[in-house]
């Protein structure tokens, strides 16, 4: 009988750790992101998202890390987008099952884990040196590119692959090719999980501080950045460079420039959720 | 077939191909420009000497190489995470596949990524203004960089790599297991951790895996956090150094190519890259090898 009390007991204090568990990460993070809000709402304003850095805490503004992020983020879109949809219709679509196709499949899972730092480091001597980009846009949005590939490659897989089979074949039916099937049919039907996927990546690579820092990312950058080959800074290098600052008012400004930043995120990963669900309707209904 | 569509579509396959072999050129190019800058520094510097030395001090006028003072903070930042994750994502994995209600586990999943998509960098500035003084007033000897701090921080952030994955586990484990377990009497918790748990005990380990993984990679939270102050030491309220703040560091500093420096960057970056390539590799073979598969 006791036995039987002991384990009941067991199961219900189980239960209330689980809660607690559950709960626990998410309520720190909420807290810690009330106690920036409270510190970096006051200094959030109009003059702090349009002016340049500085030494004085209470003139320093965002402009050129908003506006590097910006160009970062477009050009990390505009290579990544294509080769990493492309090589997921690769793997999917025409990859025969073979020895080769799986040392694909773990090669990009093993690339998938590496660190950040590891891809600043092949980006700093590919992109920056043997190719001569030097510290520019361009060197920076090549090297998260890469950072974030395995991530589309997967996306892309999982959402063809949720594509019905009978879709294929009924347009096989009609005499379309290989290539007509997967651009008018497999396409448009797997967009929306293709796009939840790249938009979460590009939200990964818009946080991204360490690989830029290794490619040679500027702390201090006085200018907006007018062209790809420009020398840039981020909105989380800039981040970096206050908060590690012994003066209070930085501390201030770095908690701005994070509710920026969380903002960016945020909206990111709710229009990616929000579209993922729409396309799993669409797919089951 | 016109033979014009034919050749279209092989130009098309050759292209797509083309984009898929970029990955398998990505990670030559990682392993090559890793070894070409660690093969030159290891001519200057014994490799002996860079595994037994205790000190670290590349930037000074007496240099040591011993990468084993980088290495002892980054496994100690990354315990503590572990020690932080491993308990709550796991309680986390098991309370949401078997206690709590679907709709409870669809709400919570998503929340808890929210966790792991926050930037780094917030994260550090967290465990530097927030978390930081706030164990001072607890622990009095607690330095203002620490990888105590930043070692809890970065736990918070790996929870949903081991929830998550711990999760999607358990609740591939068929029905009907627990309800041979639960027929016998048994009750939640004994099924959970006797029945349930060793039946998804493989992806359980690929999960606690990959969050070591990204724990030892982890770069802005230990440079803003546990500090620059290379350290061999295993006491967690003092200044150290991890590998991959180091890199950050010599990066933002004037270090010009070419010299024993800058090089000292590409061999912590192979020693860096070996570990994490290792733990992918083992959880790859073991996600493989002990796939649960039932009919």
């Amino acid at each position: 009988m006791n036995n039987i009390i002991i384990n009941r007991l067991k199961d219900k204090i189980f239960k209330a750790w689980g809660i607690i568990a559950t709960f626990i990460g998410i309520i720190l993070l909420a807290v810690f992101i009330g106690d920036i809000f409270k510190d970096g709402i006051q200094r959030l304003n109009l003059d702090f998202l349009s002016s340049l850095p500085s030494r004085f805490s209470e003139k320093a503004g965002i402009k050129p890390a908003m506006m590097g992020s910006i160009w970062i983020m477009g050009f990390t879109a505009i290579i990544s987008f294509p080769l990493g949809v492309a090589a997921g219709i690769y793997l999917e679509e025409y990859a025969r099952k073979n020895k080769f196709s799986s040392f694909l499949e773990m090669n990009i899972s093993n690339l998938a884990g590496v660190p950040s730092i590891i891809y600043g480091l092949l980006g700093v001597q590919i992109f920056v040196r043997a190719l001569q980009f030097g510290n520019s846009i361009l060197a920076g949005a090549f090297t998260l590119s890469l950072l974030i590939l395995p991530i589309i490659i997967v996306a892309t897989r999982e959402a063809i692959k949720a594509v019905p089979n009978s879709i294929r074949e009924g347009s096989y039916g009609m005499g379309a090719t290989k290539w007509q099937t997967i651009w008018y049919q497999v396409l448009p039907a797997s967009l929306g999980g293709i796009l939840t996927g790249v938009i979460l990546a590009l939200s990964r690579a818009v946080g991204e501080a360490a690989p830029l820092i290794a490619v040679g990312a500027l702390a201090y950058v006085p200018f907006v950045p007018s062209s790809p080959m420009d020398e840039f800074t981020v909105l989380p290098i800039q981040i970096f460079n206050w908060t590690s600052r012994p003066q209070h008012g930085f501390i201030i400004n770095a908690a701005a420039a994070i509710l920026v930043l969380l903002a960016i995120t945020l909206i990111m990963n709710g229009i990616a959720v929000y579209l993922r669900n729409k396309w799993q309707k669409k797919l089951s209904g | 077939m016109k033979p014009g569509k034919k050749t279209g579509e092989k130009i098309i396959e050759f292209f797509l191909g083309g984009s898929a072999s970029i990955t398998v050129f990505t990670t030559l190019a990682i392993i090559v420009v890793l070894l070409v800058e660690s093969v030159s520094f290891f001519r200057e510097v014994s490799i002996i000497d860079f595994f037994t030395d205790t000190q670290w001090t590349p930037l000074f006028t007496d240099k040591h190489f011993g990468i084993v003072t980088l290495l002892s903070g980054t496994l100690l930042t990354s315990f503590i995470a572990i020690a932080i994750a491993l308990p709550i994502g796991l309680s986390i994995a098991v309370f949401l596949s078997e206690y709590a209600p679907k709709k409870l586990r669809q709400t919570v999943k998503p929340m808890l990524e929210l966790l792991a998509a926050v930037p780094t960098v917030v994260y550090g500035f967290f465990a530097l203004i927030v978390v930081t003084p706030f164990l001072q007033t607890i622990i009095p000897g607690l330095s203002s960089f620490s990888s105590l701090s930043a070692g809890i921080v970065m736990g918070i952030m790996i929870i949903p790599y081991i929830s998550s994955l711990s999760e999607d586990a358990l609740f591939a484990v068929p029905y009907s297991l627990r309800e041979a377990s639960y027929g016998m009497g048994s009750t939640k918790f004994q099924t959970a951790f006797r029945v349930t748990m060793p039946a998804a005990s493989s992806g359980i380990v690929v999960s606690i895996i990959l969050a070591i993984s990204r724990a030892i990679g982890e770069t802005m939270i230990v440079t803003i956090a546990a500090g620059q102050h290379p350290n061999f030491t295993a006491n967690p309220l003092v200044p150290i150094e991890t590998m991959t703040a180091y890199i950050v560091q010599v990066s933002l500093g004037d270090v010009q190519h070419g010299t024993l420096e800058y090089k000292t960057i590409f061999a912590v970056g192979l020693t860096l890259f070996v570990f994490t390539f290792l733990l992918n590799t083992i959880s790859h073979w073991i996600k493989n090898k002990y796939r649960e598969e039932y009919e």
